[in-house]
């Protein structure tokens, strides 16, 4: 992944740069020293790390308005950083940059449950923006997987998902209002509690917008009542195809599952093995979740495995319980971790029509064969997000290259079949140079005006999301 | 009037343009009178693709709402949202078009469990000022690829280009549906008990205070929607005595609120007004209209007032933004904060540089 060469006139202001950057913030916001800023060298796309030229913690947006503005003068890139969870490299420094972090601001500024919002900084968690909630019984719905650790800012930059997204919606769907820094410094509030746009929804294509377009510092979201309870069933099939088939069913028949899960054999035996959570033998395996009162939730996992049933199943296991619930989901949410205790893995997020499901598995088996390189599949079946897991060697010289290319092909095909390159974890570097498979560069274009109002200068996160030659003209 | 039936024939119509052009579905909901040539989406109809097991639709932009929805009913699935017909109320005759639905961002009563027209569209075709035909999103649920210009293109009023084609994703459709019902005299009585319904774990799906009542709806399967009926009327219980209307009874409710059918013929200004549910019963209070119908549990304020009456002065240290849908001296639409009215220029004049849609989504129409 080739990243732009940093620009020398910048690296040699670092030392004017960080005199003024002083001027605004207090000793400890600011991180120069080489030991240090190695810290901020990448997010969760590990095998890319550059140390940036600096660091800034700033602790509230009149903070981030005066950095954004010192860097604005001096030409300085700026990369904004939630927690530094992004799989896709969405937080990766130059070496030309400052990374400008807003871990200092998790303050809950309001809740109102009367109007169901909380309005939090941006640097909070995004379990503990449920966790301020919870106690009275509202829950914050986009969970993605790294949810403990997660801030808001990135979520918000990358539109997160999660697995109950099927009926919850994504990060946009919940995202009532934000507080955003231009690279100027303008402080700009976009919505509010209220439920829609005066005029251009500036909100909407602000989320998703991969730090590009501004800082979010503040945000107003929608807080839900917490389901009187949740459990799922467990089905087993000897054949990939037939559980996609299942799916397709359980949708048609008119049941809304808050979230349908996929395994496929090699994750189901790895997570075994690490996990234990008896899981059965089998090919494929889906985790149906549906909620309401226990009557309500026998009643829909009843007319699930009804469904299920003609479809040969070599198991249905139903929860009772919160143990047996548990139980359930416990290798599907070891299944990463279980991965990768056996091998390195790169974790894939194409998107596909359901009715492809079939035979993009078939030929995601096919090209494994071809590339010599394992995959395990665990996705959100529901909304066809896939997650395929390429297994590689990172000690093995040309196995990631090996793995990328293997991956490129797997999202091509994702394009292919009429989905998208990325489901909810983001473009960043790693998806940016495959952008020209689904868009054309009249696509590109349009998205990149939207840059030009919000950031003439392309200073924020510039060498992300586009086809780097795609925005040279744009970034020199 | 211009009368494309290709996108291709929209690109060469928007290049070869040299005055205004207004963009027009089933022109039943604009408020702008239209400026320059009309550019007519009618005759770009019909679903492209329809996958129930995948629940996503796709279809051309001047395809009749009912006629989309005849097409998912068939399937039992619906659009979640309830596209609004504004016709009857704006005096407008003629047949909804989807694209006019996109266009306006027009979301109905389930706004509160569901989200609006925005949250289910998942992609659009269109041609923006330059004559460019542009794709953003697609026809899969999840979609982060690129920047999210199918948001940005749904509510603004073919004020960036025109829409060509849209994508949604759709939900089952329910069993039954129930309406409770209670006596509520004032505005604040009114969002406290909706708020509490909301606020439940029972998943109410429209949230309405209309003549004087407070309408909640429940749907679902039959035995779900029962016991939610009953713990629901638990809840009500404190805010006075509840009512029950089921099957047909509750969706003739729901439809005459979507609709906002009890201001049609009425005399004086309408307003539309947007802000959250608890500063609702302020502003209520402060506006004395003659007629008020609450939607999406208080965010949504339909206000008849006598004309002329500006009703913005009342929204001062409010979230949110007001809108005259109809009055004497016309339409009225909000005037944006400056930092949001700087982005919105900057974006305008970058996907219409000519100007060529300058007549959308403009402050006075009068």
């Amino acid at each position: 992944m080739e990243m732009p060469k940093p620009d020398s006139l910048v690296m040699s202001k670092k030392a004017a740069l960080v005199a003024r950057l002083l001027d605004v913030l207090p000793r400890d916001a600011v991180i120069e020293d080489e030991a240090e800023t190695r810290a901020y060298e990448c997010d969760a796309l590990t095998a890319y790390r550059c140390p940036p030229l600096c660091a800034v913690l700033p602790a509230t947006t009149q903070e981030v308005s005066e950095v954004l503005k010192i860097c604005h003068a001096m030409d300085v890139p700026v990369v904004p950083r939630g927690s530094g969870t992004s799989l896709a490299g969405g937080a990766l420094p130059t070496a030309d940059c400052v990374i400008l972090g807003v871990a200092k601001m998790n303050d809950v500024l309001e809740v109102s449950y009367e109007d169901r919002l909380i309005r939090v900084q941006t640097g909070r968690t995004n379990l503990s923006v449920t966790g301020a909630v919870e106690a009275d019984g509202f829950f914050y719905a986009p969970d993605p997987s790294s949810q403990l650790a997660c801030a808001i800012a990135g979520n918000i930059a990358m539109n997160s998902g999660g697995a109950h997204c099927l009926k919850y919606g994504v990060t946009t769907n919940n995202l009532l209002g934000v507080t955003l820094v231009q690279m100027d410094g303008t402080i700009v509030e976009i919505g509010g509690g209220h439920m829609d746009a005066s005029g251009l929804d500036l909100l909407g294509v602000i989320c998703g917008s991969e730090g590009q377009l501004g800082v979010v510092t503040e945000a107003t979201l929608r807080i839900l009542p917490k389901p009187e309870g949740a459990r799922p069933v467990l089905i087993g099939f000897d054949d990939n195809e037939v559980a996609g088939a299942c799916v397709a069913d359980i949708i048609k028949a008119g049941i809304l599952p808050v979230a349908i899960e996929f395994m496929d054999r090699l994750c189901i035996e790895t997570t075994e093995k690490f996990a234990k959570a008896g899981y059965p033998d089998c090919h494929a395996l889906l985790i149906v979740e549906v909620e309401g009162s226990d009557a309500e939730i026998d009643a829909q996992l009843a007319q699930i495995m009804q469904i299920a049933a003609t479809h040969d199943p070599v198991e249905m296991r139903q929860a009772q319980n919160a143990t047996e619930s548990a139980a359930i989901w416990l290798g599907r949410k070891s299944a990463f971790g279980a991965i990768g205790q056996i091998s390195d893995y790169m974790c894939l997020d194409g998107t596909i029509p359901v009715s492809e499901l079939p035979f993009v598995l078939r030929r995601i088996g096919e090209l494994s064969k071809e590339y010599g390189l394992a995959v395990g599949n665990v996705f959100h079946a529901g909304d066809g997000n896939m997650h395929p897991l390429i297994l590689f060697d990172a000690n093995k010289p040309g196995d990631l290259e090996l793995c990328e290319a293997f991956g490129a092909e797997i999202l091509k095909l994702c394009v292919d079949v009429g989905g998208c390159l990325t489901g909810e974890h983001g473009v960043g570097i790693e998806k940016r140079d495959l952008m020209g498979h689904q868009f054309a560069p009249v696509d590109m274009e349009a998205q990149m005006r939207v840059k030009d109002v919000f950031d003439p200068k392309w200073l924020l996160n510039p060498a992300k999301v586009f086809p780097l030659e795609t925005s040279a003209a744009r970034r020199a | 009037m211009l009368t494309p039936t290709t996108e291709q024939d929209v690109a060469e119509m928007v290049r070869g343009a040299n005055g205004s052009l207004t963009v027009r579905g089933g022109g039943t909901r604009s408020l702008e009178t239209g400026a320059g040539e009309v550019i007519s989406a009618a005759g770009m109809s019909g679903v492209t693709l329809y996958e129930p097991g995948a629940l996503t639709i796709v279809a051309q932009a001047g395809t009749p709402v009912s006629e989309i929805e005849a097409v998912l009913a068939a399937e039992n699935q619906r659009l979640p949202f309830e596209p609004p017909r504004m016709g009857p109320l704006l005096g407008r005759s003629g047949e909804s078009t989807i694209g006019g639905v996109v266009a306006a961002n027009a979301s109905g009563p389930r706004r509160v469990q569901v989200g609006a027209c925005r949250d289910s569209l998942i992609g659009v075709r269109f041609v923006d000022g330059h004559g460019d035909i542009i794709k953003n999103g697609g026809r899969v649920m999840k979609n982060v690829t690129g920047y999210d210009l199918v948001k940005l293109m749904c509510g603004a009023q073919g004020a960036l280009g025109v829409l060509t084609e849209v994508s949604f994703k759709v939900v089952p459709g329910v069993a039954v549906e129930t309406t409770l019902s209670l006596e509520v005299e004032d505005a604040a009585g009114a969002v406290a008990a909706m708020s509490a319904a909301l606020g439940s774990p029972f998943e109410v799906s429209g949230a309405a205070w209309s003549e004087g009542r407070v309408l909640l709806r429940l749907e679902g399967f039959a035995d779900s929607v029962a016991y939610r009926v009953e713990e629901l009327q638990a809840i009500l219980a404190p805010f006075g005595a509840v009512s029950v209307s089921e099957g047909a009874a509750s969706s003739d409710i729901w439809k005459a609120v979507r609709d906002v059918a009890s201001f049609v013929d009425q005399p004086g200004d309408i307003w539309r007004i947007s802000v959250r549910p608890s500063h609702a019963p302020g502003v209520v209070a402060a506006l004395q209209p003659q007629q008020v119908m609450l939607d999406w549990g208080g965010g949504l304020i339909w206000a008849r007032v006598p004309e002329g009456q500006d009703v913005r002065t009342a929204l001062a240290g409010v979230s949110g933004h007001a809108t005259r849908v109809k009055g004497a001296a016309g339409p009225l639409r909000p005037v944006d904060a400056p930092g949001v009215a700087a982005l919105t220029a900057g974006l305008r004049a970058q996907f219409d540089p000519r100007g060529l849609f300058s007549g959308a989504l403009v402050t006075e129409l009068s």
